[in-house]
């Protein structure tokens, strides 16, 4: 699991049961005392710039490949933004609610396979745990009923994408404007048939994390936790709304540093600081500067900042977990679990409403309007606040792109807990596999899609050589030249 | 007699193929009856912990890291397995092969719109591996012995290829799965 570069430094490689690629790198003096404790985000891919020239209507499928565990939400943001290229804002009603249904369907499968797939080993088995049982095939033979649960919840969400997006990853169904689908009514009874089930298991996982939760909160408390500003969209009345909304952020006692911003206007917000040792920038509140305003985004910062949630079921739950802290922001790192659970049960009920509303089976699905030159598309992803903005000129090819992902808004708070539970549980002791695994575990509170979080460019190389089986080099490069 | 084991990493690409693979749903419940799993993203096995009948790779080579996993893929995998566009072609990753990186690093951290960095620094740590000239099919760097097209590959042809060659039958899949999206 670990290996030293240095006598004083320990390095956790890969990082495993997350989505992506990071490393961890962890510092100590000549007293073994923790001194500096890092999350590095160690590819890169380049979407911003390598998008440059391509026609607009391509971005919704094209940018979807940074991650492939949330394709909908990029897919969706880019749609979102080309809408308002196209003119075509205002949805006609089937066709947001189709966008919807794909993303609360995405929500599902996405908190699901993050509970049971990624995450529920180190409760259900412990955080010192063999790490040969540690995953998703060891809960499957030791808890075969609760890994079925979670395996059918992510594929009925798998299920909900492909009937609206045409394909499980990587879909195609939002175009600028509109959409490609209705929903049949054939499609329609299939998921009705099993969407009460789906409910049942929904309030079943939540109660696992919630219990789990209460069970342990002396030592979950604690665990890698700080206090920090959150930020998400909400709905002009202040509900929870995954889809669309406005930025609201708020301080860790709950002060209100902005509301109902209208994210066209992003800029005036937000920006993103270079840091030397991640391809990931750190992104901060512009009025509270780079000091003190970095943000949390994701459920426990979603359930925080909304007034309420818009489903009654999840609503119920939503007020249980805040009286926990008396109706003020919680901070604990470990309740994005707690929460994560509340959204999914919130999207279940979301997922049975639409399969209700007969506007799925509406044939309008494309609206135009006038033809605009800039445009911001923003979702609450699975993982947090995603922001795409392009700019496109009169031969509708990509000018301008910029991302900021989900993840990257976490970029400082990953940061504070990997530091956080490093010099609590990592100083002047013996460093065993388990103590190594608590450092991930708190990584894996907020669902990292470090895939998402690779779209930056990275460094110049230095000189890089690429060899065959056999030897012989195939590739080279050096610092500031292109080889062919 | 033992279960062979199955490997799986995942390069430059976005983990969509990993999910292809989790597609196969409650099949997961049979595909651990006929395998164990060694080193892969989904378990905490960070080396490979011995010989494996298959290795399954996600995503082509963009820096020198995923080239040092594959080749240790390579060593310890009889049968290794290109799984996706990504490692088969590079992919959406490799569109960056025409660019300058020059121009790619200066937009994304120095000219892009949200960007704060008042001394202009890239990243450049020690910790960050290098980045390769361009992105790099894995075949281009290791023998390859089967490739499962697609973006992603559906979990039914990466299961029914995964049985034929646990189950040493033919590998005979229909059009329908192989057909490029």
């Amino acid at each position: 699991m670990s290996h030293a570069s240095s006598p004083n430094m320990i390095v956790i490689e890969p990082v495993t049961r997350v989505e992506g690629h990071g490393k961890v790198t962890i510092q100590l003096d000549d007293e073994r005392k923790v001194k500096q404790a890092r999350l590095h985000i160690v590819e890169f891919r380049g979407f911003e710039r390598f998008i440059h020239g391509r026609p607009f209507w391509e971005i919704p499928v094209l940018v979807q490949r940074l991650c492939g565990i949330c394709p909908v939400s990029h897919h969706l943001a880019a749609a979102k933004a080309m809408d308002r290229i196209v003119g075509g804002e205002n949805l006609t009603p089937t066709a947001e609610k189709m966008r919807r249904l794909m993303h609360y369907g995405q929500m599902l499968q996405s908190h699901a396979l993050h509970f049971f797939h990624l995450c529920s080993p180190d409760f259900l088995f412990g955080f010192d745990a063999d790490p040969a049982i540690r995953n998703v095939i060891g809960v499957a033979k030791k808890f075969p009923d609760l890994a079925v649960q979670g395996v059918m919840l992510r594929k009925y969400g798998q299920e909900i994408i492909k009937a609206t997006a045409g394909k499980k990853i990587h879909g195609t169904g939002a175009i600028p404007g509109g959409v490609n689908k209705n929903l049949s009514i054939a499609e329609r009874d299939v998921f009705l048939k099993d969407i009460e089930q789906i409910v049942a298991w929904s309030v079943g996982a939540l109660k696992v994390a919630k219990d789990y939760t209460a069970a342990n909160l002396k030592e979950l408390a604690d665990f890698g936790t700080f206090d920090s500003n959150h930020l998400s969209l909400v709905r002009a009345d202040g509900a929870m709304d995954l889809y669309h909304g406005n930025l609201r952020a708020i301080d860790a006692k709950g002060k209100k540093i902005f509301d109902q911003v209208d994210y066209q206007n992003y800029l005036d917000y937000i920006v993103e600081e270079v840091k030397p040792w991640s391809y990931m920038k750190f992104p901060f509140i512009k009025s509270v500067g780079p000091e003190n305003g970095w943000y949390r985004v994701g459920p426990l910062s979603r359930v925080n900042l909304c007034d309420f949630i818009p489903t009654p079921m999840a609503e119920a739950e939503r007020k249980q977990f805040m009286a926990l802290t008396k109706g003020a922001p919680n901070n604990i790192t470990m309740a994005y679990h707690w929460t994560r659970m509340i959204e999914l049960l919130h999207s279940a009920e979301v997922i049975r409403d639409l399969l209700h509303d007969k506007d799925l089976q509406g044939t309008d699905l494309v609206v135009k309007g006038e033809r605009r030159r800039e445009a911001v598309g923003l979702i609450e992803a699975p993982r947090g606040t995603l922001f795409h903005h392009y700019i496109v000129d009169d031969n509708d090819q990509i000018v301008r792109c910029n991302l900021i992902v989900s993840t990257t808004n976490n970029n400082t708070p990953m940061n504070r807990a990997v530091e956080k539970v490093a010099k609590d549980y990592l100083s002047g002791v013996e460093v065993t596999e388990g103590l190594l695994n608590r450092v991930e575990i708190a990584i894996r509170a907020y669902d990292p899609c470090l895939s998402c979080a690779t779209h930056a460019m990275g460094q110049m190389p230095l000189v890089v050589e690429v060899v065959d089986a056999a030897g012989k080099v195939v590739g080279r490069g050096e610092r500031g030249t292109r080889i062919g | 007699m033992a279960k062979p084991k199955v490997a799986t990493a995942s390069l430059a690409g976005c983990f969509g193929c990993h999910m292809s693979i989790l597609d196969i749903d409650e099949r997961i419940l049979q595909l651990i009856e006929l395998v164990d799993f060694d080193k892969s993203p989904v378990d905490d096995i960070k080396e490979f912990t011995g010989r494996c009948a298959v290795g399954l790779i996600e995503g082509g080579c963009c820096n020198e890291e995923n080239v040092r996993v594959l080749k240790d893929f390579r060593k310890h995998c009889d049968i290794l397995i290109s799984v996706g566009e990504c490692a088969i072609c590079g992919g959406i990753p490799a569109m960056r092969n025409t660019i300058p990186l020059k121009e790619c690093m200066d937009e994304a951290y120095r000219n892009g719109p949200s960007v704060y960095n008042p001394t202009g620094v890239y990243p450049n740590d020690p910790a960050l591996p290098l980045v390769l000239n361009k992105v790099y099919p894995c075949h281009e760097v290791v023998k390859i012995d089967y490739h499962l097209q697609g973006c992603p590959p559906p979990a039914d042809t990466i299961w029914q290829a995964l049985v034929a060659l646990l189950t040493n039958k033919p590998m005979d899949l229909p059009y329908e799965l192989i057909k490029y999206d």
